[in-house]
């Protein structure tokens, strides 16, 4: 009954968004306040209905209700509660209603939150976002329906994959989709400002924290997917390159390029037309993305769907919107002023900036769509892996991390170099000694690492000085949001350390061992005390044990695992970390050869640092979006309006 | 510079950049892709010794050997196989009759060496690769597995 209620209220909230999209636009256009007023009604409804068949299908996954089909395919009754719950979106029918919800959540925000704008476009842009509402919610009804019911119910339900009972993987994607999503607004945006024939700095004002928002969200929803992959596939790496991850970065890359040219659209009012191009292409790849992803043309852990149907249908859905979304802009987009700028300048930099991620998204692109397009035109069956990547992207970071600290020390419009160069030799000077240290330190690190973790050092020293120099600035806590730029800069060069350390300075050791011998990783010494069995919660165990011999951890035992889980009948490797931050000690077992035990043991020098760089960098998007939801409150205040 | 002379400049310093972008792109992906192989392909048409490869079909019954780190096994698609070697750790679900994608070189005299070899989390999952190559060997059954309609991650294991 209470699944026919959440069914019931899908398609409740499909007709509101037929009323959403009707009535968002001709208000508009006919300047109808009533009409609007029923615009911002429907988003707000629309949320409220879809959160209704959420709660629904969240409620059978929690009592288990196995007539439901998605219950029945992705659950167990011995499951944990929680995974109960993260199961609800771990199966391609249940995440694609989250993704609902969250287009849904971001257009009722959008239509609670964002007031100071012409009501024409508001009304406009809650039209949009109702037509993304309308495809996927007729994608959801009619070829994903999630409250779909088994003639007979089953007793037991077939369990969820045990790799996806983690917590990491059940906050993994909300986040990403709260990402993914977020750029439907500023897709909304383009769209409605295309529609209104009214593009200027204060559109590119009002789009950012939205494009902001997004950004934040999908910098941790990446980093923690990344980390999940890291500690609980057993591979010992962090970032694969694999079709899945890269539908991730593509609309990420595109995304901080959005975000550094809404910039300069505002400050200067330049750059529109390349911005509301990148609004565009920014959701078109997150829509792309949910395509590989959920189409089932990859293979992957997130491959749910093998129906021809549903991936005809999302790739029908990427067309419309990417087609229709191109098409408007190449017939309405502004005949602006040419782009003026002075080649000291910050908008200069900022160019460069855009002119590197926009590289570095089509690089990825060609990477991972190349052997899916080879073989859908019957071509031989290919993979591009990790090289291409490495290849390509270690030669385009270098002139990038050479001139990103110059950025934000420059002044708008028109600055001299030689005031600038004064200021940042002590980071320079600073980089090149380390960098140097490391070279003689560290001999066998590769000329390409090095001359990487110079460019990450140079990065970190730049992003100090410019943060002491906005310090000086700072008159009171309420105007931290200044800090926000170098923060995440500083967030990027400590992820490229991580990343080039934990690759480069790697250490690993495979062997057959018996109890009781040792083994030596790098600098560390352990002993192998063999392998004894453990029954858990829902799945039985065979557990290793290694216990330092030396060193700051000397006498403690790590403890990797081979899990078997019964209903699911699937094994699962959980590796065995000790996390400092100087370097994770990763350890996993595998198969017994004889009388021995396979034992693999990596040492990941400053691996953590991806992820603290990863936090960092959210933690200044979220630092900038804060001083503009302050700064609103502070115009308000003082009248000066927005 | 006029401002027009200046906004050429740009224009022509960013296709330099974008050309220069592609052509380390093209050079990339030219040096790095690594092609699928069945045993059956292999068997008719041999690639030389020293190319990077992926192998894929079911790891044949009987014929995997150990001895320490190292391990030898056929790739059959019931049709034809290959001989395997590999040193490391296999896959969680790396057993005879599972289907398995290998990737590596093949040696002088013919035994393919692997460096990585994929498997699946899931008993009754099938690589889609392995699953065409059985079906174009004629050997598919559809019964035993579900090509790619379970959902899971392919298991690593690398040298």
């Amino acid at each position: 009954m209470i699944a026919e209620f959440g069914h019931f209220a899908l398609i409740c909230a499909l007709c509101v968004c037929l009323v959403q999209v009707g009535a968002g636009l001709a208000g508009a256009n006919s300047v109808s306040a009533g009409l609007m007023r029923v615009a911002d009604m429907s988003a707000r409804a629309q949320f409220g209905l879809v959160l209704i068949a959420f709660g629904a299908l969240t409620y059978s996954f929690v009592v288990s209700d196995f007539s439901l089909a998605v219950v029945h395919a992705n659950s167990h009754i011995a499951k944990p509660l929680v995974y109960k719950i993260a199961g609800v979106w771990g199966n391609h029918e249940g995440s694609m209603l989250l993704w609902v919800l969250i287009l849904a959540l971001y257009g009722a925000a959008f239509s609670w939150g964002e007031r100071a704008m012409p009501s024409s476009l508001h009304a406009r842009i809650l039209g949009v976002q109702g037509l993304m509402g309308i495809a996927f919610l007729v994608f959801l009804v009619v070829t994903s329906n999630p409250f779909a019911r088994l003639d007979a119910a089953p007793f037991e339900g077939r369990g969820l994959t045990p790799i996806l009972q983690d917590p990491a993987l059940a906050a993994h994607p909300p986040l990403l989709y709260a990402g993914y999503v977020g750029f439907s607004i500023t897709f909304s945006f383009a769209i409605a400002a295309l529609l209104d024939g009214k593009i200027d700095r204060q559109w590119a004002r009002w789009m950012r924290p939205w494009t902001l928002l997004a950004w934040v969200f999908l910098t941790l929803g990446i980093a923690l997917g990344s980390y999940w992959a890291y500690y609980e596939l057993g591979w010992g790496g962090f970032w694969f390159w694999d079709p899945v991850e890269n539908a991730s970065l593509m609309p990420w890359l595109a995304g901080t390029a959005l975000l550094h040219s809404a910039l300069v659209a505002e400050r200067r009012g330049t750059l529109i037309n390349w911005t509301l191009l990148l609004a565009i292409v920014t959701f078109a790849l997150s829509l792309a993305g949910t395509f590989l992803v959920r189409s089932g043309v990859l293979t992957s852990v997130h491959a749910f769907a093998n129906d021809p149907a549903r991936g005809l249908f999302i790739l029908a859905i990427l067309a419309l919107f990417t087609g229709g979304g191109l098409a408007l802009f190449g017939w309405r987009a502004p005949a602006t002023p040419a782009d003026k700028f002075q080649p000291v300048s910050r908008e200069a930099l900022l160019v460069a900036n855009n002119i590197f991620l926009a590289t570095a998204t089509v690089t990825v692109f060609v990477g991972t769509i190349y052997p899916l397009a080879l073989d859908a035109l019957g071509g031989p069956k290919i993979s591009v892996g990790a090289p291409y990547f490495n290849a390509v992207f270690a030669p385009l970071t270098i002139p990038f991390l050479i001139m990103l600290p110059l950025g934000p020390l420059l002044a708008w419009r028109n600055d001299r170099l030689s005031p600038l160069v004064a200021r940042l030799a002590p980071a320079a000077l600073a980089a090149a000694l380390i960098t140097l240290g490391l070279a003689l330190t560290r001999s066998g690190t590769p000329l390409l690492a090095l001359v990487l973790l110079g460019g990450a050092f140079w990065l970190i020293g730049g992003a100090l000085t410019d943060m002491g120099q906005r310090l000086r600035r700072l008159q009171n806590l309420t105007q931290t949001p200044l800090l926000s730029a170098p923060v995440a800069h500083a967030g990027l060069g400590v992820m490229i350390i991580g990343i080039i350390t934990a690759t480069a300075w790697r250490q690993e050791l495979v062997v057959a061992a018996t109890p009781g011998d040792a083994l030596r990783v790098g600098e560390q010494s352990l002993r192998f005390d063999g392998v004894r069995e453990r029954a858990g919660p829902n799945y039985t165990s065979e557990q290793g044990r290694l216990v330092y011999l030396d060193g700051a951890h000397e006498g403690k035992a790590l403890l990797p695992e081979r899990r078997f889980y019964e209903a699911e009948r699937s094994q699962t490797t959980e590796a065995a970390i000790t996390t400092d931050l100087t370097g994770h000690l990763y350890a996993v077992i595998g198969e017994p050869v004889d009388d021995k035990r396979v034992v693999r043991i990596w040492y990941h020098p400053f691996v953590a640092f991806i992820w603290i760089g990863a936090i960092l960098m959210a933690l200044g998007g979220a630092l900038g979006l804060a001083g503009r939801v302050v700064g609103r409150r502070s115009h308000a205040a003082t009248g000066t309006g927005a | 510079m006029s401002p027009k002379n200046a906004r050429a400049a740009m224009i022509f310093a960013g296709l330099g950049f974008l050309a220069l972008a592609a052509s380390l792109a093209l050079t990339a992906l030219e040096d790095n892709i690594v092609f699928f192989r069945a045993p059956s392909e292999l068997a008719e048409k041999p690639v030389a010794a020293g190319i990077a490869l992926r192998v894929g079909g079911l790891v044949s019954e009987g014929s995997v050997a150990r001895d320490g780190l190292n391990v030898s096994f056929q790739i059959t698609d019931l049709a034809h196989q290959v001989d395997v070697r590999f040193t490391g750790m296999l896959p969680d679900l790396f057993r005879e009759g599972q289907g398995v994608v290998a990737e590596g070189r093949f040696d002088a005299s013919g035994i393919f060496i692997a460096d990585t070899v994929l498997a699946k989390h899931d008993e009754t999952y099938m690589p889609p690769e392995v699953a065409e190559a059985l079906k174009a060997s004629g050997r598919w059954q559809p019964d035993a597995t579900h090509p790619g309609s379970d959902y899971g991650d392919m298991g690593a294991a690398a040298k």
